[in-house]
C-alpha cells in the first residue's frame, strides 16, 4: 500500500480553498425495518432478525412503515426542509451480497424532504450554516465480514460472510449541499457537523445515535480550488468515517494529499477513499466508473408517499426544542459563563443538571456537584456521569444539609460516595457513619489553642495583617477534629481570640 | 428517445454481469430498438397535459404499522444458500464493487 505525499495543513491553505460536503446515514429506530415487519435490532444472531422480505425472496411486497415516515418527515423538519407534498421510492441497481435483491430501495428524484439548512456552532461560538440539498429515505444493507487474508480487510480475504439482520433497517440519508468559505476550520466544521446532526437526530428520539454501532455514519466530500477561483475542483468521497474525531481527521488529511496533488501539477482523481483510523490515512477505493450507473427507476412494488400539509403540521408540533436553542435558554437561565457552559455541555450534564435544578437546587450548587464531583467519579469508573445514578434529590438534600451546617463540604462528599455504594440515603448515611460538624465551641477553642501554640508565630503574622497565614492553623484545627469541625467557624474564633477584624 | 445502439447494449450487459457474444450484442440492438419504439407510441398518445406516473392505480400511503412480525431462524434463513459458515451467508470475496 502506497503512502500518499502530503502537504502540511497550514500550506494547504495558504494555497487553497476547500470545499466539503457530507452525506451522513441516520439509522432510525423504529421497531421494524423499512419494507418488511422483522425486527430492527442491533446486536442479535446473525440472519435470525430477517423475514422473505429481507432476503429478496421471490414474489415479495415490501410494505412502508408509517412510522419510519414520520421519523423522516421529523428530520426534514428538523433541518428547517421543505416536505415533498408527494414523493416515492426508487430502485438502485448494484450487484454486491450486501443486497441479496441486487437493488436497493431508495428514493432518486423524488426526496421526501429538501432544501433546508442547520446552524452549526464551532467552539467558540462562531455559527456557520450548512445548506442541505436533502434527504431522503433509504434501507441498510447487510453486513459483511471478510474472512482470511491477513488484516480483515476484503483485500487479500479468501470469502466473505454476510448477515442480514440490518439489511431493511429504515435509513435518512442527508446530503449537504457544497459547503463553501469555511477555509481552515474546514476540519472543524465537518466535525461539528456530524455532531450537530447527530445531536438533532437523537434529541427527536428518532435514532440511537450511536455512532460506534452505526446508527450514524458520514461519508465526506473533499475538494480544494487555488484562493479566488469559483469552479469546484474535483473531489474526492471518503467513505464511513464514523466517529466525530475521525471525521475531523479525515477532512484535514485529504485537505493535505490533494494539496499535495495538486502541487505536483497531477490532477485530483474522482474516487473513493477509505479512513483509516489506525494510521489516520486514506487510501485509494475505486475510481468512478461504470459501477456508479445505478439505473434508477421508480420501484413499481410501492406507491407515492402523499405527506398532507395537515399530518406535517401536526408532527411538527411534536418536535422538541432544537438543541442549540435549548442550550441558549439554558445558559441565559444558570448564568454560567461561557466557560462553565462549556464544560457542561462536554461533560454531558446538561440533562442532569436541568434535572437538579428542577428538583430545587440552585444553578450554581447543581454545577458544583456535577462537574467538581460527579464527572470524576464517572470517569473513574469510565461510565457516563447520568450512569452513575446520582438522583437529582440526593443532590438536593446534600446542599440542604451543608447549607443547615449540619455536615461540611468535605463530609457532604463522603455522603455522597455512601449513596454511590448504596448505603441508603444522606440523612440515614450521615445518622450511621456518625458524621455531624462540631458546633460547640468547647472543643474548638481547646484546639485552637493547641494549633496556635503549635505553630508560634503565625499569630503574630495574623496580627500584623497576613490574615491568610491562618489557613495553616485552621488546617491543624481540622486534622485534630478529624475535619468535623466548621472551617467556618474555626476562622471566626481564630480571629476573636486574636483580636483580628477582617 | 435516442435509438439503442450496439454500445448501450454492450454497456448494458457488463452492468447486468451478462456476457454476450458479438452476434448476441448486434441482435438485441435490433430488438430492442423495436420495444423502445414500440415504448414510444405511449408518448404520442399523452399530452404534454398527462404527467409521468409511476404506478398505474391512483393509490398513496399504504403504510403498515410499526409492529413486529414473524421472522426465520438462522437455519430457515440459510435453507437455500449455496454455502454458508457460522450461520451466515457464505460468498466469494468481491473486490471493488463495495
Amino acid at each position: 500500500m502506497s503512502t500518499d505525499e502530503i502537504l502540511s495543513f497550514e500550506e494547504a491553505m495558504e494555497k487553497y480553498d476547500p470545499v466539503l460536503g457530507f452525506e451522513v446515514h441516520v439509522e432510525l429506530n423504529t421497531k421494524t425495518k423499512m419494507f418488511s415487519s422483522a425486527p430492527n435490532v442491533f446486536g442479535d444472531e446473525p440472519n435470525t432478525n430477517v423475514n422473505e422480505v429481507d432476503l429478496g425472496m421471490p414474489g415479495v411486497l415490501p410494505v412502508v412503515n408509517k412510522t419510519a415516515i414520520e421519523s423522516s418527515i421529523k428530520i426534514g423538519l428538523a433541518l428547517n426542509c421543505k416536505i415533498a407534498e408527494s414523493c416515492r421510492f426508487a430502485r438502485k441497481q448494484y450487484f454486491y451480497p450486501d443486497t441479496p435483491k441486487n437493488f436497493q430501495t431508495s428514493q432518486y428524484d423524488e426526496p421526501i424532504a429538501y432544501d433546508g439548512y442547520l446552524d452549526v456552532e464551532l467552539e467558540d461560538g462562531t455559527v456557520f450554516r450548512v445548506e442541505i440539498e436533502r434527504a431522503h429515505m433509504e434501507e441498510d444493507a447487510g453486513k459483511l465480514t471478510h474472512m482470511g487474508g491477513a488484516t480483515g480487510r476484503i483485500q487479500g480475504a479468501d470469502f466473505s460472510l454476510v448477515d442480514y439482520n440490518r439489511a431493511g433497517v429504515p435509513l435518512v440519508e442527508i446530503v449537504t449541499k457544497p459547503i463553501e468559505g469555511a477555509g481552515s476550520r474546514a476540519p472543524e466544521l465537518a466535525k461539528a457537523y456530524v455532531a450537530a446532526v447527530r445531536e438533532i437526530v437523537k434529541n427527536l428520539g428518532v435514532s440511537d445515535a450511536k455512532m460506534e454501532r452505526g446508527n450514524v455514519r458520514c461519508d465526506a466530500n473533499v475538494s480544494l480550488r487555488p484562493h479566488g477561483r469559483e469552479r469546484f475542483g474535483i473531489r474526492s468521497e471518503t467513505k464511513n468515517v464514523n466517529s466525530l474525531r475521525a471525521v475531523e481527521h479525515a477532512v484535514r488529511y485529504e485537505i493535505q494529499r490533494h494539496a499535495a496533488v495538486l502541487d505536483s501539477g497531477a490532477p485530483v482523481i474522482q474516487e473513493t477513499r477509505h479512513w483509516h483510523e489506525d494510521t489516520r490515512t486514506t487510501t485509494s477505493g475505486r475510481a468512478k466508473s461504470d459501477a456508479d450507473d445505478y439505473r434508477y427507476f421508480p420501484e413499481p412494488d410501492l406507491v407515492p408517499v402523499v405527506a398532507s400539509r395537515e399530518w406535517v403540521e401536526e408532527l411538527r408540533a411534536t418536535l422538541p426544542e432544537p438543541p442549540a436553542e435549548r442550550r441558549k435558554r439554558l445558559k441565559a437561565d444558570w448564568g454560567y459563563s461561557d466557560l462553565e457552559f462549556r464544560d457542561v455541555v462536554n461533560a454531558g450534564v446538561l440533562d442532569e443538571i436541568e434535572e437538579t435544578i428542577a428538583a430545587g437546587a440552585s444553578a450554581s450548587v447543581a454545577r458544583k456537584w456535577w462537574m467538581g464531583e460527579i464527572v470524576g467519579r464517572a470517569k473513574a469508573a469510565d461510565v457516563d456521569p447520568g450512569q452513575l445514578g446520582v438522583e437529582p434529590a440526593t443532590i438536593v438534600e446534600l446542599a440542604q444539609m451543608v447549607e443547615a451546617g449540619k455536615i461540611n463540604n468535605k463530609m457532604a462528599t463522603q455522603v455522597l460516595d455512601g449513596v454511590l455504594a448504596g448505603e441508603g440515603t444522606p440523612a440515614e448515611i450521615v445518622d450511621k457513619r456518625g458524621l455531624a460538624v462540631v458546633s460547640d465551641d468547647g472543643p474548638l477553642l481547646e484546639a485552637i489553642d493547641a494549633a496556635l501554640a503549635a505553630q508560634p508565630g503565625v499569630a503574630d503574622k495574623i496580627r500584623a495583617g497576613k490574615v491568610q497565614a491562618i489557613g495553616a492553623i485552621v488546617g491543624g484545627v481540622m486534622k485534630a477534629t478529624r475535619g468535623q469541625a466548621d472551617a467556618g467557624r474555626v476562622k471566626e474564633l481564630i480571629l476573636e481570640k486574636l483580636g483580628v477584624t477582617v | 428517445m435516442a435509438a439503442i445502439n450496439r454500445d448501450d447494449v454492450a454497456h448494458l450487459a457488463r452492468l447486468a454481469h451478462i456476457e454476450m457474444s458479438a452476434e448476441e450484442l448486434d441482435r438485441m440492438a435490433g430488438e430492442l430498438a423495436v420495444i423502445v419504439d414500440s415504448v414510444k407510441s405511449v408518448s404520442e398518445a399523452a399530452g404534454d397535459d398527462v404527467p409521468a406516473t409511476s404506478h398505474p392505480i391512483p393509490l398513496t400511503n399504504v403504510f403498515r404499522d410499526d409492529v413486529v412480525g414473524h421472522t426465520f431462524t438462522a437455519e430457515q434463513a440459510l435453507s437455500g444458500a449455496p454455502d454458508s459458515d457460522e450461520n451466515r451467508f457464505k460468498v466469494p470475496a468481491i473486490l471493488d464493487e463495495a
